[in-house]
């Protein structure tokens, strides 16, 4: 960030750099009164959650506060069994990750390198199956999962509903279409002659795609795990559907169960949501430079 | 990028190995194809199970009867009496369909215009501007179910920022709970989200188009105003393209911030919600829940269809 604060000083002679004019005092105006917009609801929040119950049900929360103390989080933390569903969610969303990235990064290999008919449908059958709402998917798979029957020690009600697989199973069958999307557009860019090359030497199709391949894409699977891991974080449909035991729901759709533990107590709620937000918004702030890569990979081809 | 791929095609009659005319799959080994038969086809196994079959199923069941608990057998097959009944009797349909367009229509004014105009502000040389950038696309990070949350905080009658901010204290509206408005509250929370999608997307589409354009416009005298509508703005077509693909999309899917609120009732219809409610709420009739889901389809493949056609027509040609 504070880079971009000294930018400024680089030797581009563009006019007007440094005469500070009305128009661009205005446009920072603007900006930052967006900003703070934009802000102010997480803030409000953040505000609402350091302040006791006692304190704003007298004198309401649009008031200054008495005192500031971090008790609603430690609360939520306990009441809300966090680190419980913090776990789950750590279940679900690791192993679906990596394996998403694994599948689609195969597929994008076999496509982008080479020229089979069925490439271009292929491709197709993916990026359109990643466009599709949840709910077109979701009632025949919710049957589909009770038929298909898996050991009692992955999931004890003996078939996927209501076991953490069958979630993974979705998240990686759903994303793999955007992941598929982006990386053979990635790959595409990616000199053919490379993997010619190695061909030639007598490199197999698995040593192209895992030893040359792979440590190319780097920037874009780093930009894709960014993205993927909040979007499956943030995931609340499939495991609200696919999961009845709310013991076994990841963080995001255990909220609901909150709201209830939580009663009325909206200074609790404001803790809760804030530590269920915490990782993303961490991702955010640590990885913004791939989170924001990827959405844009994502959008404009290649 | 169709360059990059033209580009081995023309160089090979002039490169000598005979073996590599052709299709390019005939020099592979007997293993190698099975590797690479095994990498595109686990992949597309997993996918087409999961994803395009249950679609297939959807499309199917619509025509049926059942409560899904059952076995296969107890599936009675009813034709189209299913949409029959969701167009002329189910009280919820209309309304579902109703708020779903004014989802659609308020995504499409309100966070594209900011989005592009925010964009359009971003993007040039300005101190600061990583830091607004940031802060503008922070609540995409945020899921919806979250963002429905820390906005009621914002809209609670009892003690919300929103009623204290308008002085409207004493006399407190319901945002949310008010049948006649709670759709645009949600809306406002909902566009929050998606105001930092849009401009991000305009603001990569903006950084394409090339300088020269504009410069061209500027020699010639057009205005900034002209120069973005009659210049900027039609080069970016893949773009609003996009835009118009996400936003649909988006507005098709949205589920989790109307079901955190009040689990999509009295006000907060939507078509994801009546698909839904026949396997996690009260209503168990698969049929009728395929039915609204056969109209989701319908309705994105409208805008699907013509994505695929404009994102790999340019592939199909060369």
């Amino acid at each position: 960030m504070t880079a971009t604060l000294e930018r400024p000083s680089a030797p581009t002679p563009v006019k007007n750099k440094r005469t500070v004019t009305p128009a661009r005092i205005a446009l920072h105006a603007f900006l930052i009164l967006t900003c703070l917009m934009t802000l102010a609801p997480l803030l409000w929040a953040v505000y609402a959650s350091l302040r006791t119950y006692d304190d704003t049900s007298v004198n309401g929360y649009f008031s200054v506060a008495k005192s500031l103390t971090f008790e609603n989080f430690a609360k939520a933390w306990e009441i809300g069994d966090l680190p419980h569903f913090y776990w789950n969610t750590f279940l679900i969303t690791i192993p679906a990750l990596v394996v998403t990235l694994l599948l689609s990064s195969m597929v994008a290999f076999g496509v982008s390198r080479f020229s089979f008919k069925f490439n271009l449908a292929l491709l197709m059958i993916f990026t359109a199956g990643n466009l599709l709402p949840q709910q077109v998917i979701v009632t025949p798979l919710w049957r589909l999962y009770r038929l298909i029957e898996v050991p009692e020690w992955i999931s004890a009600s003996g078939s996927l509903i209501d076991s953490q697989l069958g979630v993974i199973l979705i998240h990686i069958a759903f994303q793999s279409g955007f992941c598929t999307f982006v990386l053979s557009n990635y790959m595409k860019t990616i000199p053919y002659e490379l993997t010619e090359a190695a061909r030639v030497d007598g490199a197999s199709v698995f040593r192209q795609y895992w030893q040359l391949t792979l440590p190319l894409c780097r920037p874009v699977l780093a930009a894709l795990a960014t993205l993927e891991f909040t979007w499956i974080y943030n995931d609340f449909l499939w495991a609200l559907v696919l999961i009845q035991d709310g013991d076994k729901m990841p963080v995001t759709s255990a909220l609901q169960n909150l709201k209830g533990t939580f009663f009325t107590d909206n200074n609790l709620i404001a803790a809760g949501s804030l530590l269920v937000a915490l990782p993303t918004l961490v991702v955010f702030f640590v990885l913004q430079r791939q989170f924001v890569g990827g959405l844009t990979l994502g959008s404009t081809k290649g | 990028m169709t360059a990059l791929q033209e580009k081995p095609k023309a160089v090979a009659p002039e490169g000598p190995p005979p073996r590599r005319r052709g299709k390019r799959a005939t020099a592979l080994a007997g293993t190698d194809k099975l590797v690479l038969g095994l990498m595109l086809g686990i992949p597309t196994i997993v996918h087409v199970l999961f994803v395009w079959i249950p679609t297939l199923g959807s499309i199917a069941l619509s025509f049926s009867r059942w409560n899904g608990i059952g076995g296969f057998e107890d599936i009675e097959w009813i034709g189209v009496d299913n949409y029959v009944e969701i167009f002329t009797e189910y009280p919820r349909f209309w309304p579902a369909v109703q708020h779903n367009l004014i989802w659609l229509a308020f995504l499409l004014v309100v966070p594209t215009c900011a989005g592009l105009l925010l964009a359009v502000l971003l993007d040039r040389e300005l101190r600061f501007s990583r830091i607004y950038q940031s802060a503008l696309y922070m609540p995409m990070v945020l899921s919806l179910a979250l963002i429905g949350f820390i906005w009621q905080l914002i809209y609670t009658p009892d003690g919300g920022l929103l009623n204290a901010v308008l002085g409207l204290s004493d006399k407190p509206v319901d945002w949310i709970g008010d049948s006649d408005i709670n759709l645009y509250s949600v809306l406002v929370a909902a566009a929050w989200r998606h105001t930092g999608y849009i401009m991000l997307l305009y603001l990569a589409g903006l950084k394409s188009v090339d300088p020269a354009l504009k410069e061209a416009a500027a020699l010639d005298g057009a205005s900034a105003v002209q120069t973005f509508f009659r210049v900027t703005f039609p080069v970016m077509k893949p773009v609003n393209i996009v835009v118009a693909v996400v936003t649909v999309i988006e507005a098709l899917r949205a589920f989790d911030i109307v079901y955190v609120i009040n689990k999509g009732r009295n006000g907060l219809e939507l078509l994801s919600v009546l698909v839904t409610d026949n396997i996690i709420g009260e209503a168990s009739r698969i049929g009728r829940g395929s039915a609204v889901a056969v109209i989701l389809l319908t309705i994105s493949l409208g805008v699907i269809i013509p994505y695929l056609y404009q994102t790999f027509s340019k592939e199909n040609r060369t």
